[in-house]
């Protein structure tokens, strides 16, 4: 292979070549019937990527679905799906590849029907540049006005109006101002970066590749001198670096590699380096491929970071430069596209993914709808299948993120439905709310490990949770006496004390429920934190809720306890007359009566009131902190 | 050896490909439960499998190679497979359908359609079931054929492995869902961005070795409606008239070899064989047959599990 005859020679020269050569990505855009896949088409076929059995089959396929006589119908050498060749639409996005002396293109072909508005945001997301088309008979409609809202909200800064079908005008000049007055009218406020205007016919090739004799008084680029030639300000390599972590690489104890792929920024052996969200720093001793260690790497590059220091770093954190760190929240206000035909409403929990960070996240507040044919802003309650509103956003654990503006790939993310897994929303992040943003986690040398092994134990938080009367304060006392006489570090957070404290502030609404069990459960992450086994006996009745609480702490702290007790019984004891008030309608909202108790599906211990006493289910509790670790007997 | 990184502060083509698709790959064993990787041997997958040791370096890939046996496939591809998976330290997972088998499922006599449904999308959705796979990486790519073109990277499939075009997850930017409820699936294709020229280019430059297959030699060959067909053993029944003769021909592609036409070529280096695909004017998939049909059979194919 090194063997440099006059074949390979010239082989190697031209690849190397074609290494030199530019890239661009871009998505043809516009409404049904622009003529976006025959463009496409024609791209391909005038700059030679068409095999002639592919041309053959064409030919064949044209007599069979074609639109347009007898002449070969380019744009079903596109619309791959058989559904789109019958209804001679485009369904979904199609990707296709080409190449000029100059640049390699990748071309997303994205559908024009509204319905499809989310394969078209699909093909937006990962462009540099859009190509709009408008059918010169019919000039902007409302789909030009969305797809270039869609684009400018996807922060594509380039774009191209590509005015389609002038042979159907008779190429007439006045037309094309006509359209070209009509689209910067709204089109400069979306402040492209670039926005060029080109008369073109698709079908005929006039201004795609060769300049059209039949417009002379066109003075711009043709379609591919100007996809050609611009110049796409993509360095991403100068910005602050970011490479969020995607897998931990630990095939043995000598070594342990974080792998990612840097999406912003460079980095070198030596350089410093923060842990987005612990805080923690450390220096980049190597930069492992399979190629070797390298002294360098840039955005965009994959690799495997080897650390100085023995840090805490797994999968979602993100690996940053230590002077200009992400920001870390769990609040913040985005851009939101729907997907799905089910509407979003404002307090559903759904599945939120930005890099490699998963969390549960809720719309907390819908600010606005944007109307996509006037771009007004309208107030909404709920929104629908393609629709696009600015909203808060509420997370479940906090999330490493740059503005969208300022970086993509760290701004960016999407929603999935938690029961049908479907992708039903995207979204594009402006900043961070209020007290969550720019507060930094300081990481601080005495932590939760050197707090725990002074004490000798594991700390944990046991969540006693069970109907009112159903013994949870009885059993967590007599746990707490037992573990305190064996010596162990403990703390006690019962509901009704806390309440006449730290929540006094709070009633019963649900607002105020939820709020209650959310500061009883920071307050218990906080005494975990100090190394403490923590017992918490509160009712709270809802699964969520628990979850939250659970969500807290890290895996394997959080212990649920169901004390189960049947309600009859419960009432029977009644050690504090509630039942007997709620009975008598004195007391709204009251657990087991006119308010639901979720039983737990998947607590860690339950104990059984009705079956033992109080005393040896606390030896129960007791014995499974010492088999599960938390304690030596 | 082609020297890529000639101007350093710009990145490469190749590059950008190969730190995608290493991506990609990392994304799917670090999210799902069981993947695996399947391998047919070919260029693609060979450079589908190099990308996964890349990925993982030092470390051995994650998961297992995966072959589907037809029984029908070249000799030296089968050798080849062997010594690749040994090498990468990878499990080799091989499955054949055992009632094809023993019904004696062929080409010759049950028709390529037949004996493709069977021996292959069949025996793909049996070894997926069995070994409860929730991902399977394939090295297909989106300039090979029309309804590529429109698969996402991340292709989700239901319970019954079939694919729902019209039905396809939004994937932006490199957000993959990789989200599955038991017995569904994902099929995924990191090469999905790659054009055939970046695939020749990549094996060039980073030395990955294919099977010898893809050189021109001479082979005995007959030429059956208007296809050369390579008689790689006995089994293959010979038309009235047919004499197999030894022809100097190479492969673009590899399958099945009664349903894999040979070309003839004098290339015997990878520059040869770039410089013929340059000058080629007929697609790679044209040696395989069974997209002859009906330009939608790919379609209907990967709708019923097909890769």
């Amino acid at each position: 292979m090194n063997e440099m005859s006059g074949v390979s020679g010239a082989v190697t020269a031209y690849l190397a070549e074609q290494e030199q050569k530019g890239f661009l990505r871009f998505i043809t855009c516009g409404s049904v019937d622009d003529g976006k896949s025959t463009l496409i088409g024609r791209l391909l076929y005038d700059t030679k990527l068409i095999f002639e059995d592919q041309l053959a089959a064409l030919k064949r396929d044209s007599k069979k679905h074609g639109t347009v006589g007898g002449d070969i119908d380019f744009a079903l050498l596109v619309d791959g799906l058989e559904a789109e060749r019958e209804q001679g639409i485009t369904i979904d996005v199609a990707y296709r590849f080409f190449a000029t002396d100059r640049r390699k293109f990748i071309v997303a072909d994205t559908p024009g029907h509204e319905q499809y508005t989310r394969n078209m945001a699909t093909g937006a997301s990962t462009a540099d540049l859009a190509v709009i088309l408008i059918d010169a008979r019919k000039g902007v409609l409302t789909q030009t006005r969305r797809h270039s809202f869609i684009v400018s909200l996807l922060g594509i800064r380039h774009v191209v109006v590509a005015v389609n079908k002038m042979d159907l005008v008779d190429y007439s000049e006045e037309r094309f101002r006509e359209i070209e007055a009509e689209y910067k009218a709204f089109g400069g406020t979306f402040d492209f970066e670039t926005l060029e205007i080109v008369p073109v016919s698709a079908l005929k090739g006039d201004n795609i590749i060769d300049r059209s004799p039949a417009m002379p008084w066109y003075e711009g680029p043709t379609l591919l001198d100007h996809l050609n030639t611009i110049e796409i300000d993509g360095d991403e390599s100068k910005r602050p670096f970011r490479m969020p972590v995607q897998w931990v690489n630990r095939p043995n104890l000598d070594f342990r590699g974080y792998c990612g792929t840097i999406v912003s920024g460079s980095v070198r052996p030596g350089d410093s380096v923060a842990i987005a969200k612990s805080g923690r720093t450390s220096q980049v001793a190597r930069i492992v491929t399979m190629d070797g260690d390298k002294d360098l790497a840039v955005s965009g590059d994959s690799v495997t970071l080897v650390l100085e220091d023995e840090v805490d770093i797994s999968r979602g954190d993100v690996i940053s430069a230590p002077d200009s760190r992400p920001d870390v929240t769990d609040q913040f206000s985005a851009h939101v596209i729907w997907m799905n035909d089910e509407a979003l409403f404002p307090g559903r929990p759904y599945l939120l993914k930005a890099g490699s960070q998963t969390v549960t996240a809720t719309v907390t507040e819908l600010k606005h709808k944007i109307d996509v044919n006037s771009f007004e802003h309208l107030a909404a309650k709920e929104m629908h299948l393609n629709e696009v509103a600015f909203c808060n956003l509420s997370l479940s654990s906090p999330i490493a993120f740059d503005p969208y503006e300022t970086n993509r790939e760290m701004g960016s993310f999407i929603l999935i439905d938690r029961f049908t897994n479907q992708t039903v929303g995207a979204g594009v992040i402006w900043y961070a709310l209020r007290r969550a943003s720019n507060i930094h986690l300081q990481a601080l040398d005495v932590d939760k490990k050197a707090h725990s092994e002074l004490k000798g134990q594991k700390p944990a938080v046991l969540w006693f949770t069970g109907l009112s009367g159903a013994g949870k304060s009885t059993i967590a006392n007599l746990v707490e006496k037992k573990l305190h006489a064996l010596g162990r570090h403990t703390y006690l957070l019962d509901g009704d004390n806390v309440r006449h404290g730290l929540n006094r502030d709070l009633g019963f609404t649900e607002a105020d429920r939820v709020e209650n069990i959310r500061r009883v459960g920071e307050v218990a992450k906080l005494f975990v934190d100090a190394g403490l086994i923590t017992l918490v006996s509160f009712i709270s009745p809802f699964r969520a809720e628990r979850q939250m609480a659970r969500n807290l702490v890290e895996e394997g702290e959080f212990i649920e306890i169901y004390v189960s007790t049947p309600l009859e019984l419960a009432e029977q004891r009644d050690p504090k007359g509630l039942y007997r008030k709620a009975r008598e309608g004195k007391l709204k909202n009251f657990t087991g009566i006119d308010s639901p108790y979720e039983v737990p599906e998947n607590a860690q211990i339950t104990l059984d009131t009705s079956a033992s006493d109080a005393e040896s289910l606390a030896d129960d509790v007791v014995r499974y902190l010492v088999q599960h670790g938390f304690i030596n007997g | 050896m082609l020297e890529i990184d000639i101007v350093p502060e710009r990145r490469s083509h190749l590059k950008r490909l190969e730190a995608e698709s290493i991506r990609i790959i990392r994304e799917v064993a670090a999210e799902m439960k069981k993947p695996v990787m399947l391998y047919s041997i070919g260029k693609d997958s060979s450079v589908m499998l190099h990308l996964a040791r890349k990925a993982f370096y030092p470390a051995p890939p994650p998961f297992p190679l995966m072959h589907i046996d037809t029984t029908w496939k070249f000799r030296e591809m089968i050798a080849f497979r062997d010594r690749m998976a040994a090498e990468a330290g990878m499990e080799l997972i091989v499955h054949t359908n055992p009632q094809g088998q023993a019904e004696n499922v062929n080409p010759f006599d049950h028709g390529s359609s037949y004996y493709t449904q069977v021996m292959k999308t069949d025996a793909l959705k049996q070894a997926l079931s069995l070994h409860q796979f929730d991902a399977a990486f394939g090295g297909a790519r989106r300039d090979e054929e029309k309804s590529r073109a429109k698969e996402r990277i991340f292709s989700f499939r239901n319970s019954a492995h079939s694919w729902d075009p019209k039905n396809q997850r939004p994937e932006l930017w490199s957000l993959y869902n990789t989200r599955v409820k038991a017995g569904e699936s994902i099929r995924v294709f990191p090469l999905s961005n790659w054009t055939e020229l970046d695939i020749w280019q990549y094996i060039l430059a980073e030395d990955i070795p294919i099977v010898p297959l893809y050189f021109a030699d001479k082979r005995p060959v007959v030429e059956r409606d208007g296809t050369i067909i390579m008689v790689d053993d006995e089994r293959m029944p010979l038309r009235d008239g047919e004499v197999p003769e030894m022809r100097t021909v190479r492969f673009r592609t590899l399958g099945c070899y009664p349903l894999t036409g040979a070309v003839e070529s004098g290339a015997t280096t990878l520059e040869d064989i770039v410089q013929e695909m340059l000058v080629a004017r007929t697609s790679e998939r044209s040696g395989r047959m069974i997209d002859h049909d009906d330009s939608a059979s790919m379609e209907k194919k990967k709708r019923e599990g097909y890769f």
